[in-house]
């Protein structure tokens, strides 16, 4: 088990070094020069060229990469030209609200998701299944602008049960920080739970054709245990692969419903990095969520090795 | 047999439906397990034995459709609540699956399996159960029981997994075992074995057991009784001895042929019955085994026989040109 998570740990390297690759190449390909946007149109050539000297942005951009690779080991990210704060400081700010957001809106989809796949399964093909694999495909389509409107319209504006934007800090004041977080999580949850459903629905219809549920029915088991213990586990190995990249999108992702929400959290930075061309911020930023979602799915791969021993002996 | 047998089949037909058209996997078939007795049911793939042991289990699939009476202990199986099938089911009329690979589960440890069975039906605690289970893989011969708790099938061999299928399958001492296939799936040098910590543990533990297999050989001495199968049907049911020592139905003789003899000279061509079964979804108007069958004339094209008598009331078989005593190949 140790060899297996230094092995997977191993492969992390290299991915990680093509992602802060990927994220320095795509910032500075991007048209426009970092000095004119800092300094405006109006600024002289001498004082374009003496800013382009100073932050190193007429070196080779091989030198410019290492510059900035080196800085980040070192644990400096780089600093917001227009607001002065550091990228950590930015996003360990906002990181907070994101976590929360994407936890809340995990939780809710599993908590719809898979007690719907389990019912389905066990009945697949009946009157309960069908409406409810429609209902699944209805809700795939929904987009969340328009979900999180109607959500709005409905709680906010219509049963006023829900504040319909804003945020308080978890740590000020946790109940008005929980009604603020419903209906964003909400949003995001209503867009998730149909993946879900629908791909644990699937896997459980084939889990339950196996001889070992046949002989589980055979050795007069209770049907809630063949369900849960014999049926669930070997097939959540794709719910978790999903759940493990929903979870990830949903770090930087979530920038539509933090938009409507007018939530403070990374996906807003994000959004503000780039309509003010504030690079350091967007390659930063981007180079943190691209880390933590190849951290997420080291996770994953660790929570297979748990859910199946196969894949823990290294037979599979 | 004065006193009601363990399990009586009566008139037991399994109808599948199938995008070809209706499939008829059991055709009308009747047969009795005493207690502690041992029945060898024998046919081709797809004559309908694996669809009989489901249905004796209620283990068919959602759409089968099944018809006639299976009586166990007493009480009609198709007529029980499914509450008590399942509390009959483990603890008195356990199965024994033919492919160990894909019948336990690969994400349980040996132990959770084994233990929930004996947890369920003997209200045992944690500590007995765990006990017991140790007891009962030592008694299927697996050495290192306590260790093998802990491991999960995909570390066991295929003679280990069917061992522990077997100790699962006996852990709440069944009335009645059914062995479907049991060694099929397992090395030649396994099956042998497999067999007789069977017999054995079905004489010792005074079980009933149907020993389900393609294999006249597997039947030959560990059974009382046997029934061949072919298409669906019953067409010939004798006690062992008798039916070794002179067979009636042809399709019965055909299959002895066509198993291996030790004695034969060497590049012996095997005699294998040729043709294929007919397909289920489109029976004959005949005999099913006329179109295969060397005996074959006129009458077993155009009518079915039944299963009638022959000089003993134990030996029962369906054919109209039966081999002649003495006349069978001798096993």
């Amino acid at each position: 088990m140790l060899t297996f998570v230094a092995r997977r740990l191993l492969y992390l390297v290299p991915v990680l070094i093509a992602v802060s690759l990927l994220t320095f190449l795509i910032a500075s390909l991007l048209p426009g020069d970092l000095a004119y946007t800092i300094l405006g149109d109006q600024a002289t050539p001498e004082k374009v060229a003496a800013l382009r000297a100073d932050m190193g942005l007429d070196q080779p951009i091989w030198v410019r990469y290492f510059g900035w690779l080196g800085n980040i080991m070192q644990g400096d990210f780089g600093r917001s030209f227009r607001t002065g704060q550091t990228v950590l400081q930015a996003v360990t700010e906002r990181l907070p609200i994101s976590l929360e957001l994407m936890f809340l809106a995990q939780i809710a989809a599993l908590a719809i998701g898979v007690p719907l796949a389990i019912i389905c399964a066990a009945r697949s093909g009946g009157p309960f299944d069908r409406f409810m694999t429609g209902t699944a495909f209805g809700m795939l389509s929904v987009p969340t602008f328009l979900s999180a409107i109607l959500l709005i319209y409905l709680f906010a504006v219509e049963l006023r049960w829900l504040p319909a934007t804003g945020y308080v800090p978890f740590s000020e004041d946790p109940a008005r920080n929980l009604r603020f977080m419903v209906l964003p999580a909400l949003t995001l949850a209503l867009a998730e739970w149909p993946g879900i459903m629908r791909v644990l629905r699937s896997d459980m219809i084939a889990t339950l054709q196996e001889d070992y549920i046949a002989l589980a029915k055979a050795k007069g088991l209770k049907a809630s245990r063949i369900l849960f213990v014999h049926a669930l586990k070997p097939s959540s190995l794709t719910l978790v692969t999903i759940t493990g990249i929903n979870i990830g999108r949903l770090i930087g992702g979530a920038v539509i419903v933090e938009t409507v929400f007018a939530l403070p959290g990374i996906g807003r930075l994000l959004v503000g990095a780039i309509t003010t061309r504030d690079l350091i911020i967007l390659q930063g930023v981007v180079l943190l969520v691209g880390a933590g979602f190849v951290l997420l799915n080291f996770i994953v791969d660790m929570l297979y090795a748990m859910l199946d021993p196969r894949i823990r002996h290294g037979h599979a | 047999m004065t006193e009601a047998p363990l399990l009586s089949v009566e008139d037991v037909t399994v109808n599948l439906p199938t995008p070809r058209g209706n499939l008829r996997a059991v055709d009308h078939v009747d047969l009795t397990v005493g207690a502690g007795r041992t029945l060898g049911v024998v046919g081709e793939s797809g004559c309908g034995k694996t669809m009989l042991s489901r249905a004796i289990l209620q283990l068919l699939p959602k759409k089968a459709k099944l018809s006639g009476r299976v009586m166990f202990d007493g009480q009609d199986l198709l007529q029980l609540s499914p509450e008590k099938l399942r509390k009959l089911r483990g603890r008195s009329l356990a199965v024994v699956f033919q492919d160990p690979m894909t019948s336990l589960n690969p994400v349980l440890t040996i132990g959770t399996q084994l233990i929930e069975t004996l947890q369920e039906h003997l209200e045992l605690d944690m500590a007995a159960a765990t006990r017991r289970s140790v007891e009962l893989l030592a008694a299927v011969g697996i050495p290192a029981p306590e260790q093998r708790l802990m491991q999960y099938p995909h570390q066991l061999s295929g003679g280990m997994r069917q061992r522990v299928a077997i100790a699962i399958a006996l852990s709440c001492e069944p009335k009645l075992l059914i062995a479907d296939e049991p060694t099929t799936a397992l090395d030649v040098t396994i099956q042998a074995q497999i067999l007789d910590l069977l017999a054995r543990e079905q004489r010792r533990r005074h079980m009933a057991m149907v020993l389900i297999t393609h294999d006249l050989g597997v039947v030959a001495g560990r059974t009382d009784e046997v029934a061949v199968m072919y298409a669906g049907r019953v067409v010939e049911r004798a006690p062992t001895p008798a039916l070794f020592k002179k067979m009636r139905m042809p399709y019965t003789e055909a299959l002895l042929a066509a198993l291996p003899k030790i004695d034969a000279a060497p590049h012996t061509p095997l005699p294998a019955i040729s043709g294929r079964p007919p397909d289920p979804t489109r029976p004959l108007k005949g005999c099913s085994f006329s179109p295969r069958c060397r005996y074959a004339a006129g009458q077993c094209h155009t009518e079915k026989p039944g299963l009638a008598e022959a000089e003993s009331p134990a030996h029962l078989y369906a054919c109209f040109h039966p081999i002649e005593a003495g006349a069978g190949i001798s096993a």
